[in-house]
């Protein structure tokens, strides 16, 4: 493997090994790219119950203005909770929820073509039968001109373990090259 | 499970300097994800910039937080995209995700988390109107320089 280059605005550059981990506590466990026909939902299941903490990275694509709602378990019951502050370039804003169908959600995309929805969504102690489970999200979108930065967090009232997630479009379908990669991290 | 998150590259500076660059990126990951502890001579803006490109080609939303305020703003056609704030000591830690970097079928969405400690806590997001895979980052503070023994490490992750 060729060292990666690094360059600095003095004109002087470096050159540094590059390396692999040998083994590592992150590790990817699926991933769900969607395809030309769309999809109304995505949904990890039988997650392993061997990690401490699940995170869930990817973007987000539609053809409408549109949400990707949590649920877990498959668990549509009013038995969730959460939080939101929300920038949206010349606003900021913040909205709260109880006893919802859902967990809000962890990704948003303008619906259009230009726009795509990034997001970073942590599933904590998901695993643990002792404590209802918490998720927390960083996801934004911007399309130059507009655009939505958030945070967001979630509560599920159950002490189940979590053994699927559901991302559900709020509106119309994800669109193709939509894209959710679940990871499981070790304690 | 195949294990991911690894560290492509660091660097810790050695003096100062106004913008750190990782190229040639493989395109074998998902997602890259550059993690930096850093100060500047004078307290600004971070910004990145991908694949050299210096065109108005970038857009951000940001939402800040002062301690005194709650601001939320955005910036359009720019020449980069805003992570945070960085102030005069080594205590600015920022996080850059950069999603699904390495396709050539949508434009470029990165997610940021901001902190310094002294100024302000900042999440932002960055649109680069280009569908081109990324193949090096820069990070540059705007009208100064980052301070000798600034960190910047580039990690890649890895989809199953």
């Amino acid at each position: 493997m060729s060292p990666l280059l690094q360059t600095f605005s003095n004109a002087s550059a470096y050159a540094y090994r590059t390396f692999v981990a040998a083994g590592g506590d992150y590790e990817s466990i699926a991933t769900v790219t969607v395809g030309a026909g769309g999809a109304s939902t995505v949904t990890f299941s039988t997650i392993p119950s061997t990690y401490q903490h699940l995170q869930i990275r990817g973007i987000m694509l539609s053809t409408t203005a549109n949400h990707a709602d949590v649920t877990l378990n498959s668990d549509t019951g009013n038995n969730y909770a959460a939080h939101a502050l929300e920038g949206t370039g010349s606003a900021v804003s913040s909205f709260a929820g109880t006893s919802r169908a859902n967990m809000f959600s962890i990704f948003y995309t303008p619906g259009t073509s230009t726009g795509v929805g990034g997001g970073v969504a942590d599933i904590l102690d998901y695993a643990n039968t002792n404590k209802n489970t918490t998720v927390r999200s960083l996801r934004g979108t911007d399309d130059n001109g507009s655009g939505n930065i958030s945070l967001i967090s979630g509560l599920w009232m159950n002490t189940s373990a979590v053994t699927s997630i559901t991302l559900t479009a709020r509106g119309g379908t994800f669109t193709q090259y939509s894209s959710f990669a679940l990871y499981g991290i070790k304690g | 499970m195949p294990s991911t998150y690894t560290p492509i590259a660091t660097q810790t500076l050695g003096s100062a300097t106004s913008s750190v660059t990782f190229s040639s990126i493989p395109a074998t990951y998902t997602d890259l994800v550059v993690v930096y502890n850093t100060g500047v001579t004078s307290t600004t803006n971070d910004y990145v910039r991908v694949n050299g490109d210096t065109g108005s080609n970038y857009s951000w939303t940001r939402l800040v937080g002062t301690g005194s305020a709650a601001i939320s703003s955005r910036g359009s056609n720019d020449s980069k995209m805003i992570v945070g704030d960085v102030t005069t000591s080594i205590v600015t830690t920022q996080i850059v995700n950069i999603q699904n970097y390495s396709n050539t079928t949508t434009n470029k969405t990165i997610v940021n988390r901001s902190s310094a400690p002294n100024s302000a806590v900042t999440a932002s997001v960055g649109l680069w109107r280009n569908t081109a895979a990324i193949t090096s980052v820069t990070l540059l503070p705007d009208g100064t320089t980052w301070l000798s023994g600034s960190t910047f490490t580039l990690y890649g992750v890895k989809s199953a």
